[in-house]
């Protein structure tokens, strides 16, 4: 050990102080660091994206903050009391859900928001969290693998909010929802038999919901399937988007000269198309990096998930972790054309919406989960 | 009891979550493997077919119009130039309420009333920051105007463009034709990538006929645009590279018309209808072209009015039809040298033989006679004083003893019954009658023969046969050069608008007639020349600085045109005859052939004949050597 003399002892003072403070904190250093080079990654793409617009900056830099204060804030609350929450947070985005469907019913179109005056927000983001985290309350006393009766409870749990969120009408959210606590199912592990029955119900579903989907829905799906049908339609997202990534080449044709992006060939592009916008500014590279820093967090979140000694944190940690990532996945393989277009933003990247808040909560209950555990040695 | 299994359940418990976090961690990076798969398809394989589809997507092609080319006459007068002209602009989006700017305009007359609607749908049809031209070519005065109530209308400014314009007017619209706005009938003629900027395309006459030259090659330069298709300066943080490439000039065009002689000729059919056609015997050079009533042809280029075009069509004295080209009429006694020259040709007659005019022919065994026209009895005529005095009954048995196929065999060269081949389209080809084309003509048996007071009427140009004012010209021209015979053409050289470079374009040779002896032209010549000293065309000659020999023609109005309408006052005026003088002159070396057309002039010498004197003093004077005071003014 050979440290240069003049910097070590202030260095690993400055180290113990943070080590610290995050401890002191209840939070978790290496996924603060990830989830905050993908966050300011995120604010160098924005200025670009967005035209150089400050004010998105400045607007986006507040929902950071206000997403990091309900992180922290998250982190402080021990597990029991999420456990005591649960039911109450699901029951009242239940209520939310039904009074923004009657509203939006009433005012004859797709409604999503909230309005209370002073801020507006959408009570599907809380099922995000809510789902799982009632899933997880409800699977952390029973025998596992599951049994048919538990999973019939989990499964409206789940559809529940998922039908109020597709109905308003929002596909991509209802979708994310259902992942949340499908992922909670599925590590708490479910009998082959089910999950082959659940496949073939989920075709038929599908085939069910086809015909439940609204014309636009449906046309998305047309689209996905044939962009260059209606080009100047449906497709047109799709096919500009691949010509913003497809035209960036390897190493991208530099800040803020994207001529896709910043020409505003490339529609929605600094909310869900934002990756689109790194692919053509930054290349192969900036988007291989960007995918690589969703790979730390998420790996670092699944670690601590495995270190958990609790089912209620299992299920929830590793589900919160996974769906992170299914959002992250959603929304690259739909603008690099994968996917079909649903409204998924990526996360901690794409401007606006509630979805930063709700992302950086449950980061908050992951940490939580992780610093609260019990260590049993035994 | 209960707790050994909960130990042993939670072992298992955790040993099958680990075994799940790992399987998802495989998922987990097999998607990232999936996605960075997808990424390197489109960012490497595909690079190059993205990176051109974002090229097409952020350029746009803006045309730079080429400049037309300018029309010149013979001595480089312009008779067509391209002028900066001002034009109202409106600005949609910066307009604040399109209704109320349009109808304070119009309350300004700077745009008609009951257009407003019109130009309306028009703005509204455009994308809101383009410039929409709403009223071209304004006045002086009505720029004046505007400019002082300019803050009342924000969105609407006063741009400048290059237009055409005639310096002369109307003066030979019928030669040059003019330019109008692309119509759809146009689109099948020319490369719309080529036309991309061009508003304005070539109509009838040398515009329209030489439209590839005139056009020239229009530029164009790449633009950033965003996907509104606005056009912005620069694409996020850096200024692009665009391409441009410089527009080239239309060439010029260089006319045979002498502007002297088209002036003069117009002047002198100003307030008539009819035809004027000048020819350079030596090459075809057409040095007048006139056609009246005219036509402003700068009214089609700034956009006519429905009313305006309506006036245009339906007026009677049909102002947009080109009559030199387009009109036929009988020759009337204009066809005679060419008579003569047959009855000459083949053998039908001799210079020396008289024949005696009692004013009356008849075809042998018939009694009803084929009166003489005006001039009464001729007594014995010759030749040449058959010519002079236009005996009607010399030709009418000349033209017995000839017959209708040898007449017909022998005119055909001298351009009848078929076009001339003039270097703008439109041409008539009018009727050279034969039993052949009457055969043709004609479904009914009966009315497919040819009877023999037909062929006597032909010998003095009634009847069947009808001619343009064009071919008559056309006809003299080649008397005047003893049977050779040229192309007509109105362009005779091309000019390299940049470097100002001519090329003269060679006079096309057309069949020669052949077979004619020197003396038997001079016998026709003489006859021509005796019409102006002791002829029918006496008088039309005083004090002329040259020689002159020249026919005078009457034709017969048949019927009223079906396109007019009956007006009683009109029609007295409009059923006299058609006034017809042909000369060529100077009679030593030709340097002129003249044809005029007065519709309902009347007697040949009286209304045509001044006007073709006019034509020629005013191409041939200014070429004479040392000019001597003229001894009389002419008639």
């Amino acid at each position: 050990m050979n440290y240069p003399p003049l910097n070590a002892p202030s260095a690993r003072r400055t180290l113990n102080m943070a080590t610290r403070i995050l401890m002191a904190l209840q939070l978790d250093g290496p996924l603060l660091v990830g989830l905050g080079l993908v966050a300011a990654f995120g604010l160098v793409v924005l200025y670009s994206a967005s035209g150089q617009n400050m004010d998105m900056i400045m607007r986006t830099l507040l929902r950071m903050a206000l997403g990091g204060a309900a992180m922290v804030a998250l982190a402080q609350i021990r597990p029991n009391t999420l456990r005591t929450v649960a039911p109450w947070l699901y029951s009242l985005g239940i209520v939310l859900l039904l009074v923004v469907d009657a509203t939006g019913y009433i005012g004859k179109g797709a409604q999503r928001w909230l309005d209370l005056g002073f801020i507006r927000f959408q009570p599907s983001e809380i099922m995000k969290l809510a789902v799982p985290l009632l899933c997880a309350w409800y699977l952390q006393d029973r025998p596992l693998p599951l049994g048919p009766g538990s999973l019939a409870v989990v499964a409206a749990v789940i559809l529940l909010p998922v039908g109020l969120t597709a109905a308003q009408p929002d596909l991509g959210t209802a979708l994310l929802i259902m992942v949340g606590g499908a992922l909670v199912v599925l590590m708490a592990g479910i009998p082959l038999w089910v999950l082959l029955l659940l496949t073939t119900t989920a075709g038929a579903a599908g085939w069910f919901g086809w015909s439940m989907l609204h014309d636009y829905q449906r046309q998305r799906v047309f689209t996905f399937l044939d962009p260059q049908n209606d080009p100047l339609g449906a497709g047109y997202h799709i096919i500009q988007s691949q010509i913003a990534i497809g035209s960036g080449g390897v190493f991208g044709k530099g800040w803020m000269n994207g001529s896709q992006s910043q020409l505003e060939y490339l529609p929605e592009r600094h909310t869900d198309f934002i990756f689109a916008v790194i692919g053509e500014e930054f290349g192969l590279v900036g988007m291989l990096v960007l995918v690589l820093l969703y790979l730390f967090v998420v790996g670092r979140a699944l670690y601590l998930a495995t270190q958990m000694q609790d089912t209620f944190a299992r299920l929830l940690g590793a589900s919160l972790a996974l769906t992170f990532f299914v959002y992250v996945f959603i929304n690259m393989g739909m603008v690099c054309g994968l996917l079909p277009v649903v409204g998924v933003p990526l996360p901690l990247v794409s401007y606006g919406g509630t979805s930063m808040v709700t992302l950086l909560a449950g980061f908050g209950i992951l940490m939580s989960l992780y610093s609260h555990r019990k260590l049993v040695g035994s | 009891m209960a707790q050994p299994v909960n130990v042993k359940n939670l072992l298992r418990e955790q040993r099958s979550y680990q075994q799940r976090i790992l399987f998802a961690t495989a998922l987990v990076l097999a998607a990232a493997l999936v996605l960075g798969g997808r990424l390197f398809l489109l960012q490497v394989v595909r690079h190059s077919y993205y990176l051109e589809l974002s090229q097409g997507n952020r350029a746009r092609l803006e045309p730079i119009p080429a400049n037309r080319g300018l029309i010149l006459d013979r001595n480089g007068r312009v008779l067509a130039e391209n002028q900066a002209a001002y034009q109202l602009e409106l600005i949609r989006e910066q307009v604040p309420d399109l209704q109320q700017t349009l109808r304070g305009l119009a309350a300004l007359q700077l745009i008609p009333e009951d257009e407003v609607t019109d130009i309306a749908r028009l703005v509204r049809s455009r994308r809101g920051f383009e410039g929409v031209p709403i009223r071209l070519r304004m006045s002086e005065e009505e720029i004046a105007r505007f400019a002082v109530h300019r803050h009342q209308f924000p969105g609407v400014d006063i741009r400048t463009r290059l237009t055409r314009f005639y310096p002369h007017g109307e003066l030979a619209v019928h030669a040059l034709g003019y330019v109008a706005a692309i119509g759809e009938a146009d689109l099948g003629r020319i490369d719309r990538a080529d036309y991309a900027g061009t508003t304005l395309i070539g109509k009838l006459g040398v515009e329209s006929a030489h439209e590839k030259e005139l056009h020239g090659t229009n530029g164009f330069r790449e633009v950033l645009v965003n996907a509104q298709g606005r056009s912005v300066q620069k694409q996020g943080g850096l200024a692009p590279d665009l391409r441009s490439r410089a527009p080239r000039a239309g060439t010029d065009l260089v006319l045979s018309i002498d502007l002297a002689a088209q002036q003069a000729a117009e002047q002198m059919l100003a307030g008539r209808r009819g035809a004027i056609v000048a020819i350079d015997p030596a090459n075809g050079d057409v040095l007048v072209l006139a056609s009246r009533p005219g036509f402003d042809p700068g009214l089609f280029g700034r956009g006519l009015t429905r009313a305006e075009y309506r006036n245009l069509e339906t007026n009677i004295d049909r102002p947009l039809f080109n009559r030199a080209l387009r009109g036929t009429y009988p020759p009337g006694s204009t066809v005679k040298p060419v008579i003569a020259l047959a009855g000459l040709r083949y053998g039908a007659t001799t210079p020396e033989a008289s024949r005696f005019c009692a004013g009356e022919y008849y075809l042998p065994g018939r009694s009803n006679p084929f009166r003489e026209g005006r001039s009464g009895r001729h007594g014995a005529v010759s030749l040449e004083a058959a010519i002079a005095k236009s005996c009607d009954v010399y030709f009418y048995a000349l033209a017995n003893q000839l017959g209708v196929d040898n007449i017909a065999e022998f005119l055909e060269p001298f351009g009848y019954g078929r076009t001339t081949g003039i270097d703008i389209a439109g041409e008539q080809t009018g009727i050279l009658p034969s039993r052949a084309w009457k055969k043709q003509r004609f479904k009914r048996k009966q009315d497919q023969v040819w009877f023999p007071g037909e062929t006597v009427n032909f010998g003095i140009g009634q009847g069947y046969m009808t001619v343009t004012p064009l071919q008559q010209a056309h006809m003299v021209a080649t008397i005047a050069s003893r049977g050779r015979s040229f192309k007509p053409r109105l362009v005779t050289g091309l000019r390299n608008a940049e470097t100002g470079q001519s090329t003269e374009i060679a006079p096309q040779a057309m069949a020669d007639v052949e077979g004619i002896p020197a003396a038997d032209w001079q016998h026709i010549f003489n006859g021509m020349m005796g019409t102006m000293e002791y002829g029918t065309g006496f008088g039309v000659n005083r004090g002329a600085a040259y020689s002159i020999a020249g026919k005078t023609g009457t034709a017969q109005v048949f019927s009223v045109g079906a396109n007019e309408k009956y007006v009683e006052k009109d029609v007295a005026e409009r059923l006299r005859d058609h006034s017809w003088f042909i000369a060529f002159a100077p009679v030593e070396a030709p340097r002129i052939a003249v044809a005029v057309l007065v519709e309902n002039g009347g007697f040949g010498a009286s209304a045509a004949g001044p006007i073709a004197r006019k034509v020629m003093d005013a191409y041939l004077l200014p070429q004479m050597p040392a000019p001597k005071p003229a001894p009389a003014p002419a008639p």
